[in-house]
């Protein structure tokens, strides 16, 4: 470096922050439309848009091949249905996989409950988002409203019970005033309840 | 920092044990000293949490990625707004938040808690300082959020991509304020049960606090509803998700015991019922801490699954036995002031209210838990999604908007049968007429039929209560209309709140019915295309795809679909929607890409945008167009719910005072008559 004159210093020096600061363009970059341009622009960098995706047919917004994804489960983890899970998270490749073996069995002549059934024979009885009404899936479907059922039958009698018994008691239980204590007539007393019943509440 | 944090963590542990004993030792002996001590070891403790907090947060902002938590939820280029909230992100760090919030709501309910309560304070400062010894202990030993890595690495792995939402900055803490709130209660509760002062008094202590429990968890439910739609992009707000469910069921028995309350307030009954909801409701909300840190059933918050939920179970197993045990041996001193004089009353009514609240809380955790049942009883596990949520429990929430309109047309005591006539004419003939103009429209589905008349029926119910408060007040103090309303509300605000809380329960329920008559359809646009969709009110949308762009954000790089949307040949706007790639401070990607949705809406309905992606690299996208009918009267529903909330905790309305005055009021009114 000794023998450097300035002139080739600074050549050095270009030519090595030339190539620190060169980014190779990517190829499609000169091809971006401006919007509505184009036909179809390409993107800068297709990979941050997510996976890509085929474009969407006919049969992907079929009412009766949705209707049958969405008693489906994504086997991907996400807790969702086939048919949201598809339309909602494009990352999934699990989704797509099951809607195109949906797609499959529906060309093979399969009706709705043939195609689900043939999902519950290859993953399980997990694969439907509810489970089927039979045997010990029953207490799931109805325990609850024949507990509340039950409790309200329960609580009517007991209701029943109180009633039958602060009415026999009337003194003891109400903290109402009696009408002597009161000094009023029974009659005084009809008016007054009368009126408190128009009272809001 | 992280030695501070630590100590500090220490500290509050041994704080806390102390204060356990020191509190129920002091109860049960009535030492004073004791007592005192137990008092200040709430403060030290809360002071010791806080130092903690002061800690984790020094290091989040100060990017130590040597810490594990620092590293797991941060990066350099999070904005400060989400640094701020990774606090909450993960577990550790919300564990720390529960024992820190846990300690000032304890520090301020012995502060601010009058003496007539005094004898409770001392079991009360007992059982917060266990509850927060307990999360401390599971943060030493388990999930420390001070926890460091052998190695420190450049940049962190950033905040998950769903997180960075507004909604989620709030949704967390809301959820989790209404959670550790409802230890307030539970404490008072058991220093009721411990102390055998088992009389009304301790309700009027706790009447507070579990209303703020209850409007932070009616907050964080709906923040929590409306991050999922405008986050999650799949076109609603409710899922019936484990972890939903379980922030949910606190909500159900607190809402019922808000009801209950008041006939023991009135009525010196319930007295059992009522310290059962407030026991169950708070070791419901420790379980959903357990349902959702613990992973036991798949759930789409697995962000927060690991090992501590077991720490949960033993401590809610511990909690439960202890709590009932106690409860079983106090249960001769519950015995009722008063007996219920009549079926057609409003206590009557109230119990069938909390028998629906209950039964729906015990049918969403049923449910929940369903899938593990089924695997130890038929050694299959099933899958309980949004469709069997939906056909268990959509009639018994119409059940309950029932009641909502039933319960304040029947008197207290005892209904009689021309005041039952004269309460249910205008409401029955309301919610009649809404539902026959709905069946001459030509609507069909029954449940958003049978939802949106009884949503009539609760609120022409509501309007008779106002009006005829109104009227009254107008006529006794020649007040205008207005200024009676106003005062009406002012000097009864628990009643009119909760009228309030009522009007937006049933703006809810006709937003939720709304969605019955969701549309949705996908498509793929190149630049210049357009979609034309029909909305359930019979406008044609036309949507054309304008074009993609992609630029770099702060932390982030930007895919942006934009299309011009038009309804019925008039032009809206312009719309957007968008794929995000997360990078680190490095430009590496951290996650994979997310979706920002595109919304617009209005009273009637949303148009919901979803950008799933494009083909083969090109500006042709992939598009999801849903509409939404009466989704924004879900959010305007929640702020009338909430001001409603907030009408009857504001201070003042029910003071024994103006009670009085308005039992005055009532008796001028007869004898003027």
């Amino acid at each position: 470096m000794a023998d450097c004159t300035r002139r080739e210093f600074f050549g050095l020096v270009g030519g090595l922050a030339s190539t620190a600061l060169y980014r190779p363009l990517p190829p499609s970059a000169a091809q971006d439309s401006l919007p509505g341009t184009g036909p179809s622009g390409k993107l800068w960098d297709p990979s941050r848009a997510g996976r890509p995706l085929p474009p969407v047919t006919a049969r992907d917004n079929d009412a009766a091949i949705q209707a049958i994804e969405k008693q489906l489960k994504c086997t991907c983890g996400c807790n969702q249905d086939v048919y949201t899970c598809r339309t909602t998270d494009f990352n999934c490749t699990t989704s797509p996989a099951m809607h195109q073996r949906v797609l499959q069995l529906a060309d093979r002549g399969k009706t709705a409950q043939g195609i689900i059934d043939q999902f519950v024979r290859e993953n399980g009885v997990q694969i439907l988002m509810a489970p089927p009404k039979r045997g010990f899936n029953l207490a799931g479907y109805f325990l609850p409203s024949a507990l509340i059922l039950a409790a309200a039958a329960v609580l009517v009698l007991v209701l029943r019970r109180w009633a039958r018994a602060a009415a026999a008691t009337p003194a003891t239980s109400a903290p109402a005033a009696s009408p002597a204590a009161l000094d009023a007539t029974a009659a005084e007393l009809e008016r007054l309840r009368r009126e408190l019943d128009r009272l809001p509440g | 920092m992280t030695v501070l944090g630590n100590l500090a963590l220490w500290v509050a542990f041994l704080v806390g044990i102390w204060g356990a004993l020191t509190g129920f030792m002091g109860g049960l002996l009535g030492r004073a000293d004791l007592q005192q001590s137990a008092r200040h070891a709430v403060f030290a403790m809360c002071a010791a949490l806080l130092t903690a907090v002061f800690a984790l947060e020094w290091a989040l902002f100060h990017h130590d990625f040597n810490v594990e938590y620092v590293a797991a939820y941060t990066s350099r280029n999070l904005p400060i707004f989400y640094t701020w909230s990774a606090l909450y992100a993960g577990q550790k760090g919300s564990l720390l938040f529960w024992a820190s919030v846990l300690s000032v709501f304890g520090s301020l309910a012995l502060t601010f808690t009058s003496r007539r309560h005094a004898p409770l304070l001392p079991y009360v400062a007992g059982v917060v300082c266990a509850v927060a010894a307990f999360f401390v202990t599971v943060m030493l030993f388990a999930a420390n959020p001070f926890a460091r890595l052998a190695f420190t690495p450049l940049d962190g792995n950033g905040l998950n991509p769903q997180l960075q939402n507004p909604g989620m900055v709030f949704h967390p803490p809301m959820l989790y304020l209404g959670y550790i709130s409802m230890t307030i209660p539970y404490a008072f509760a058991m220093a009721a049960l411990l102390s055998r002062r088992l009389d009304t008094d301790w309700l009027v202590a706790i009447r507070k606090w579990t209303l703020v429990s209850w409007l932070f968890l009616s907050i964080g439910l709906l923040l929590g509803m409306w991050w999922a739609y405008v986050e999650l992009g799949w076109g609603g707000y409710w899922a019936w998700d484990p972890v939903e469910n379980a922030a949910l069921l606190p909500w159900l028995t607190m809402t019922a015991f808000l009801h209950s309350v008041m006939i023991q307030e009135k009525r010196g009954m319930l007295k059992k019922w009522n310290l059962a909801l407030v026991i169950g409701s708070w070791l419901l909300s420790v379980m959903g801490t357990f349902i959702t840190r613990s992973g036991v059933i798949s759930s789409v918050h697995s962000f927060t699954q690991s090992p501590v939920g077991y720490y949960f179970l033993v401590f809610l197993i511990l909690a439960a036995a202890a709590s009932f045990t106690l409860y079983a041996r106090r249960l001769p001193l519950l015995d009722a002031e008063a007996r219920l004089e009549s079926m057609v009353s409003r206590e009557a009514s109230f119990l069938f209210n909390n028998l629906l609240l209950v039964g729906i809380a015990f049918s969403v955790l049923w449910g929940t838990l369903f899938p593990i049942l089924s695997e130890l009883v038929q050694g299959t596990k099933v899958t309980v999604g949004p469709p069997f949520f939906n056909q268990v429990n959509i009639p018994l929430g119409l059940a309950l908007l029932a009641l909502t309109g039933i319960g304040p047309l029947i008197a207290w005591r005892r209904a009689s049968l021309p005041n039952l006539k004269r309460q249910f004419a205008v409401p029955l003939t309301t919610g009649g007429f809404v539902g026959l103009i709905l069946l001459v429209g030509g609507m069909r589905d029954g449940w958003a039929l049978m939802a949106i008349a009884l949503a009539g029926f609760v609120a022409a119910t509501v309007g008779q209560e106002f009006a005829r408060g109104a009227r009254a007040r107008h006529r006794q103090y020649g007040e205008p209309y207005a200024l009676a309303l106003a005062r009406l509300v002012g000097r009864n605000r628990r009643r009119y709140g909760g009228y309030i809380v009522h009007t937006g329960i049933l703006i809810l329920f006709v937003a939720f019915a709304g969605m019955a008559f969701k549309t949705e359809t996908q498509v793929t646009l190149r630049p210049g295309e357009r979609a034309t969709i029909r909305s359930p009110y019979g406008w044609t949308y036309r949507l054309t795809h304008l074009g993609i762009s992609q630029y770099d954000a702060l932390n982030r790089q930007v895919t942006a679909a934009t299309l011009e949307v038009e309804r019925d040949g008039k032009r809206l706007g312009v719309m957007t929607t968008e794929k995000r790639q997360h990078v680190d401070g490095l430009g590496r990607p951290t996650f994979q890409p997310s979706t920002e949705v595109g919304i617009r809406s209005d009273l009637r309905e949303d148009l919901y945008i979803v950008l799933g992606g494009v083909v083969n690299g090109t500006e042709q996208a992939v598009f999801r167009f849903t509409i939404n009918p009466l989704v924004w009267w879900v959010w305007y529903g929640g702020v009338v719910l909430v001001l409603g909330g907030l009408v009857v905790m504001w201070p003042g309305g029910g003071s024994p005072a103006v009670k009085r005055v308005q039992a005055g009021y009532a008796v001028r009114l007869v004898g003027k008559q």
